[in-house]
C-alpha cells in the first residue's frame, strides 16, 4: 500500500517541467559512496487487508484488560472511558493538525488547550497550568529543574516511597548537573517529620510528595509543608487526578508545583503510552514554567481569541539559554482529558473516586477476613499492598483464572481498584488469592 | 536612532548614565527597536554584588529574548519595579526608563565602554552585516 | 469566537452514571484530607459536550483538510489503517506492567520495529522510549555524555551546533549541561568546514547535525565533517527531523553518525495531534548500545522480553516503554509501504519540493536556489523591498485562501524566511493550486499591499500577541 498520489506519467511531467529526465537527478547532491547499493533489507509492502490481518494476529497474542479484569495499577489505571471521547478524537481536524503556531487557523485547538489548562487548575487548586508534558515522570523532572532554577539551590529531597520509575527518570535527568537527588527514607510507608528535618539545609530546592504515594497510601502533607516552606524550599506534589475528586487539592495543601499522570483522564492504558503529564504552579512561577502555554487575547476586531503565549521561555527562541527543550507535548491526550472531565462532570468525577476507593476498601476487608495483612497500615485511596511471600505465584494463579493480578513487590502484592471492577470480580480475586 | 551624548554604551546594547558614585543602567534605542514589543523584564536581584559583563537581567519580546549584562562591577542599589507591570516603557523611551541602578565602584571600568559616536558607528556596522 | 465550555454549563444536565451495585462500605479517608473546595468542572449533557468539541474541530485545520506545507514538520497524510490498528483492544487495553508472557505480540512489534528502523538508518540498536523528537535528542545527547564520562573524558564540556539548527538542538545541549559552540554556515547554506575545523578540540563532546539541513540542502561534505569530529574525539549526532527525503537512498549510519533520533510523527506518518503525542525513537551504533535507556526489547529462545541489565544505561527518560500507541502506527506504516514504498516516498517528497521551488521562483526570492531535498526556503524579500509586505502578512493571507501557511521566520539565518515542505502525499494538482494562490498573493502585495498586511479576513482576525504576553490570561475565570 502506498500513499503517493502522483502516477508515473505525472511524475514525468513534473520532472520535464524542471528540465530533468529522471528521479535520480534529484539526488545528485548525495555523494555516490553514500548511496545505497540496492534496496533496504525490508519486507515487501502489504496491502490493507494483509496489514489488517497481520496487526490483528499480533494483537491477539496479547492478553488484554477488556477481556480479563485487571487489578494492576502502579501509575497506570484501568478507569472507564466514555464512548463519546474516542469518537470525537477521531475528528481528523484534531488529530491530523500540527502545533497551533498559526493561531488564526487553529482557534479550536487553542481554545481546547485553554480549557484544559483551566480544568487542571480547578482540579489541582493551582493558579496556572501548561498545555501538558510527556508523562508524570518527565513532568517531575521538569518540576525539579524549575525548583532548582527558581531557588538557586540543588538538592531535591525524594522520599523512597515515590514511584520507582519517577525516581529513575529523575536520576537520569540529573546527569545535567542542574540538581541532585537525595533519597529521603520513609517510615512505615510514609514521610516522617524527623527524617525530613534532619535532611533540611540551605541547599534544599524542593521536597517531592506523591499523593497517594507509590504504595497507594495517603500522606499527611501539612507538617511536611510547614517544614519545607520554613526552609525556603518548594513543595512539589505528584498527584493522581482521579483521587482529586475526593481528596484535598494540592493547592489547598500549599504545594508550589503540582504534576501528575493524566492517563486516567480518558486515555487508554495502551501498554504505557501515550499518556500526559500535567503541570501546574503558583502564578509567580508562570514565566519559568516549561512547555507550551495558551493565553487569551483579542483579535483585530476586538473579539476574544487564543494564542500560544510566553514563547520567549521556549527552546525555539531561547535556544542555548532554555532550561527545557520540550516542544511537542501530548496535545491529543490533553484533549482527551478535557473531554473526559467534561463528560463525567463534577459529580461524576467524585463518584468515580469514591467507587474506586470503596471497592478497594471492600477488597481489603475481604482479604483481611482470610488473614491477609496490609503492609502499610495507613489510609489508602484505591490501591494497597498485602503481605505475601509469593506474589509471582499468586499472579500466575490469577492469570490461570482469567484475572490480571497485582504489582509484585519483594514481600507483597499491590492491588489497584477502579470503578470498572465489580463485587463479583473482587470476590473471585479474593478467593483465588486465598487459594480456592 | 537616538543615541544621547552623555551616556556610555556596551557592545551588548546597554547604556549607563553616571551620577556621582552610582550608574543608571538601561537598554539602547537600537536594542528596543530590534527586540520589538517588549513583553517582560526580569529585573536584577537587589543588593547583590555583580561583576562587569555578568548576566543580571533578561528582557523578553514576543520574538526574542536577550540577557542584560552589567556594564560595570558594583552593587545593585535599586531596580525599576515599574517595568514589572509596564515593560512597554522600554519601547516608549529607553533612555528615560532605566532597569537598575548600580554602584560605581571602579571609575576605570568606564574606559572600556563606548561613547555615543563609537556606539553609532558600531550599530551601523552591525546593520551592514 | 464561541463560548468556552465553562460558559455553556447547565447545572444538573450531566447524566454520567456508574453501576448501581451497592457496596455497603464506608469511606476510609481521614477527614482532614477530604476535599472541601468545589471541583469547578463544567456540567453539560452528552449532546452539548459532543457539539462543543465538534464546533472546536471546525475551527482547526488538519492534513485531511488540505495541503499543509509546514517546513521541518513533514505534514504527510496519516493513513487511516494506523488509527484502526492503535485501537485494537489487543494493543490499547494492555497494562504496561502485565507479565511478559501476556504481551508477546506487543513485544514482538517493538522488536521488529527496532530492527526495521536500524535497517532504514544504518544503525545497530534502537530505543523507542523517548516521547517526542526533543525527548529523543535529550536521550541521545545524554548517551554522548555517558560515553565520554565512562572514558573519564570529563573535559569535553561543549557541544557544537550549526547556526541554522532548530532551537531544540542548543536547548537540548544546555539541558544536558553542555555549553554550546555555534558553527557558521557558508555561502552555500552548508556547514562551514573551516569554522568546524577551527572549533573542534578536546573540549568538544560532539556535533549535532541535521542532514538534509534546515534549508533543505544535503550536506555534501558530510564524510569530511564526520572525519573532523571523530578525529577530534567527538561524536556525531543526527537530528532525524529531516530523514524523510533520504529514506532508502542513503543512511545516517553510513554517513558516520553515532546517534540518531527520529520523529516517527514526521517521517513515519503518525499524526501530530495538535502538538503531540509524538515518538522520538533513538538509535545508536554498537559502541553506544550499552548506554541506551532501559529496558530494551530482547528475543531469546522464541520469547520476547525486556532487558534491564545494561549497567551503563543512562537510565529511563520516561515511564514504561515509550508512546506505544504512536510507534505501533509507525510500524503499521513501514509494513504497508515496504522496501519499495519507502524509497518512492522519499523520491516523491524531493520531487514535490523541487517542483514547488522551481515554479515559485518567479515571484518569490529563493536565497539558496539549487537542488533541494524535502523542503526549501523562500522569502518575502521582493515584497518587503517593494511594499513592506512581510512573510507574516503572506502567511496570514494564505489562510484566507484556505491554506495552512508554511513555517515562517525559520531558520534564523534567513531574513523573512518561509520554509515550504510539500511532502510526497500531495498531488501535482494540489501543488499547482498552491502555486497559483501564492502568485495571486504576490500580485496582491504589489497592487494592494494593505489588503495583504491586514489579512486574514475569513478566519479569526490577526491576534494581539503582545498584550497576551504582557498581561497573560492563561485560564478562564468566572465573572
Amino acid at each position: 500500500m502506498k500513499y503517493t498520489p502522483n502516477p508515473p506519467a505525472v511524475v514525468e511531467e513534473m520532472l520535464r517541467s524542471m528540465g530533468l529526465n529522471s528521479l535520480d537527478e534529484l539526488f545528485l547532491d548525495v555523494p555516490s559512496p553514500l548511496k545505497l547499493n540496492g534496496n533496504l533489507d525490508l519486507p515487501d509492502g502489504l496491502g490493507e487487508m494483509e496489514v489488517k490481518n497481520h496487526l490483528r494476529s499480533l494483537a491477539n497474542l496479547n492478553v488484554n484488560v477488556d477481556d480479563y479484569p485487571c487489578f494492576l495499577g502502579a501509575g497506570a489505571y484501568d478507569h472507564y472511558i466514555p464512548v463519546a471521547i474516542d469518537q470525537l478524537l477521531l475528528r481528523s481536524e484534531f488529530y491530523t493538525t500540527y502545533t497551533p503556531y498559526q493561531a488564526e487557523i487553529s482557534q479550536g485547538i487553542l481554545q481546547a488547550i485553554f480549557e484544559y489548562q483551566t480544568l487542571i487548575c480547578q482540579l489541582t487548586g493551582m493558579e496556572v497550568a501548561n498545555a501538558s508534558l510527556y508523562d508524570a515522570a518527565s513532568a517531575l523532572a521538569e518540576a525539579t529543574i524549575l525548583a532548582a532554577v527558581q531557588t538557586k539551590r540543588k538538592k531535591i529531597l525524594l522520599p523512597d516511597n515515590i514511584h520507582p520509575e519517577y525516581r529513575q527518570v529523575l536520576e537520569t535527568y540529573a546527569i545535567s548537573g542542574t540538581f541532585e537527588v537525595v533519597i529521603l527514607p520513609t517510615k512505615d510507608g510514609i514521610i516522617s517529620s524527623n527524617d525530613l528535618t534532619s535532611n533540611l539545609d540551605n541547599n534544599v530546592a524542593a521536597l517531592v510528595i506523591q499523593q497517594p504515594n507509590f504504595y497507594g497510601v495517603l500522606e499527611e502533607v501539612a507538617e511536611a509543608e510547614k517544614l519545607i516552606h520554613e526552609n525556603k524550599s518548594l513543595l512539589i506534589m505528584a498527584v493522581d487526578p482521579i483521587s482529586l475528586g475526593i481528596l484535598k487539592s494540592p493547592g489547598e495543601l500549599g504545594a508550589d508545583i503540582v504534576i501528575g499522570e493524566g492517563q486516567a483522564l480518558g486515555n487508554p492504558l495502551s501498554f504505557g503510552g501515550p499518556y500526559l503529564g500535567f503541570f501546574a504552579t503558583k502564578q509567580k512561577l508562570l514565566r519559568k514554567m516549561p512547555g507550551r502555554i495558551v493565553g487569551q487575547a483579542l483579535d483585530k476586531d476586538g473579539n476574544r481569541a487564543f494564542v500560544l503565549t510566553l514563547q520567549a521561555r521556549e527552546q525555539h527562541i531561547r535556544r542555548e539559554k532554555a532550561t527545557s527543550n520540550i516542544c511537542s507535548n501530548q496535545a491529543l491526550n490533553a484533549l482527551a482529558a478535557t473531554m473526559y472531565l467534561t463528560a463525567v462532570g463534577p459529580t461524576g468525577l467524585k463518584n468515580v473516586a469514591i467507587r474506586s476507593h470503596q471497592l478497594a476498601v471492600y477488597a481489603q476487608q475481604e482479604l483481611a477476613k482470610l488473614g491477609f495483612k496490609l503492609k502499610y497500615k495507613q489510609a489508602f485511596f484505591q490501591e494497597f499492598v498485602i503481605e505475601v511471600t509469593n506474589p509471582h505465584l499468586i499472579n500466575e494463579r490469577l492469570l490461570e483464572n482469567g484475572i490480571i493480578g497485582g504489582y509484585p513487590l519483594t514481600d507483597g502484592l499491590m492491588l489497584a481498584f477502579t470503578e470498572k471492577r465489580s463485587k463479583a470480580e473482587i470476590d473471585k480475586l479474593v478467593a483465588v488469592i486465598g487459594g480456592n | 536612532m537616538n543615541t544621547p551624548d552623555d551616556l556610555f554604551y556596551t557592545q551588548n546594547h546597554e547604556w549607563i548614565k553616571v551620577e556621582d558614585d552610582k550608574a543608571y543602567l538601561g537598554i539602547t534605542d537600537y536594542a528596543q527597536y530590534n527586540l520589538g514589543d517588549i513583553v517582560f523584564v526580569e529585573l536584577p536581584e537587589l543588593d547583590i554584588q555583580v561583576e562587569m559583563e555578568e548576566a543580571i537581567a533578561v528582557v523578553e519580546s514576543v520574538k526574542a529574548v536577550s540577557s542584560i549584562y552589567a556594564p560595570i562591577s558594583g552593587t545593585i542599589l535599586e531596580v525599576n519595579e515599574e517595568l514589572e507591570d509596564a515593560p512597554e516603557l522600554l519601547n516608549e523611551d529607553p533612555y528615560e526608563n532605566h532597569i537598575a541602578i548600580i554602584s560605581l565602584d571602579d571609575d576605570s571600568e568606564l574606559d572600556e565602554l563606548m561613547s555615543a559616536t563609537d556606539y553609532d558607528a558600531y550599530c551601523a556596522k552591525l546593520d551592514k552585516e | 469566537m464561541g463560548k468556552l465550555i465553562f460558559e455553556k454549563q447547565v447545572k444538573g444536565s450531566n447524566h454520567f452514571s456508574l453501576p448501581k451495585e451497592n457496596l455497603d462500605v464506608d469511606i476510609k479517608i481521614p477527614e482532614d484530607l477530604i476535599r472541601t473546595e468545589d471541583l469547578g468542572l463544567p456540567e453539560l449533557s452528552e449532546v452539548e459536550m459532543v457539539r462543543h468539541f465538534t464546533d472546536l474541530s471546525h475551527k482547526a485545520y488538519g492534513v485531511d483538510d488540505g495541503i499543509y506545507p509546514l517546513g521541518s514538520c513533514t505534514m504527510k497524510y496519516n493513513p487511516k489503517i494506523n488509527e484502526w490498528a492503535a485501537r485494537l483492544s489487543g494493543f490499547s487495553a494492555l497494562h504496561p506492567y502485565q507479565a511478559e508472557e501476556t504481551v508477546q505480540g506487543a513485544l514482538k512489534l517493538m522488536y521488529e520495529l527496532d530492527e526495521m528502523l536500524c535497517e532504514i538508518c544504518g544503525m545497530d540498536n534502537f530505543s523507542l522510549q523517548p516521547a517526542a523528537g526533543a525527548h529523543g535528542e535529550l536521550a541521545g545527547v545524554m548517551m554522548i555524555k555517558a560515553y565520554h564520562n565512562k572514558r573519564q573524558d570529563f573535559k569535553r564540556t561543549k557541544m557544537m551546533v550549526p547556526d541554522s539548527a532548530h532551537g531544540t538542538n542548543p536547548a537540548t545541549a544546555n539541558v544536558v549541561g553542555y555549553d554550546v559552540v555555534e558553527i557558521k554556515s557558508n555561502d552555500l547554506g552548508l556547514v562551514d568546514i573551516d569554522d568546524l575545523q577551527a572549533k573542534m578540540n578536546d573540549e568538544i563532546a560532539g556535533l549535532m547535525l541535521t542532514n538534509p539541513n534546515t534549508l533543505g540542502l544535503f550536506e555534501e561534505d558530510i564524510q569530511e565533517i564526520a572525519d573532523i569530529v571523530h578525529t577530534g574525539g567527538g561524536l556525531l549526532y543526527y537530528d532525524g527531523a529531516n530523514l524523510n527525503p533520504i529514506m532508502g537512498i542513503c543512511r545516517p549510519g553510513d554517513m558516520g553518525f553515532d546517534v540518531v533520533h527520529l520523529n516517527l510523527h514526521k517521517t513515519f506518518s503518525t499524526p501530530h495531534g495538535g502538538g503531540g503525542p509524538g515518538s522520538g525513537a533513538v538509535g545508536v551504533k554498537k559502541h553506544l548500545a550499552e548506554f541506551l535507556p532501559v529496558p530494551v526489547v530482547a528475543y531469546d529462545e522464541g520469547t520476547y522480553c525486556f532487558n534491564y541489565d545494561l549497567p551503563y544505561s543512562i537510565g529511563k527518560v520516561k515511564s514504561f516503554y515509550g508512546n506505544f500507541g504512536v510507534f505501533l502506527k509507525a510500524y503499521t506504516y513501514i509494513k504497508s509501504l515496504g522496501r519499495l514504498g519507502i524509497i518512492e516516498a522519499a523520491q516523491q517528497a524531493v520531487l514535490n519540493a523541487n517542483y514547488l521551488r522551481h515554479h515559485l521562483r518567479e515571484n518569490y526570492y529563493i536565497p539558496y536556489d539549487r537542488l533541494c531535498k524535502h523542503e526549501f526556503v523562500a522569502t518575502a524579500k521582493y515584497q518587503m523591498d517593494a511594499n513592506n509586505v512581510t512573510t507574516l502578512d503572506i502567511a496570514k493571507r494564505l489562510i484566507d485562501y484556505g491554506y495552512h501557511p508554511p513555517t515562517v521566520y525559520f531558520p534564523l539565518i534567513v531574513k523573512e524566511a518561509m520554509m515550504f515542505e510539500p511532502v510526497e502525499t500531495e498531488s501535482k494538482a494540489r501543488l499547482d493550486d498552491l502555486l497559483a494562490v501564492l502568485n495571486t498573493i504576490a500580485k496582491e502585495a504589489e497592487d494592494n499591499p494593505e489588503l495583504v498586511k491586514n489579512a486574514p479576513y475569513t478566519a479569526t482576525r490577526r491576534i494581539d500577541e503582545v498584550t497576551a504576553a504582557r498581561k497573560p490570561i492563561v485560564k478562564w475565570e468566572e465573572g
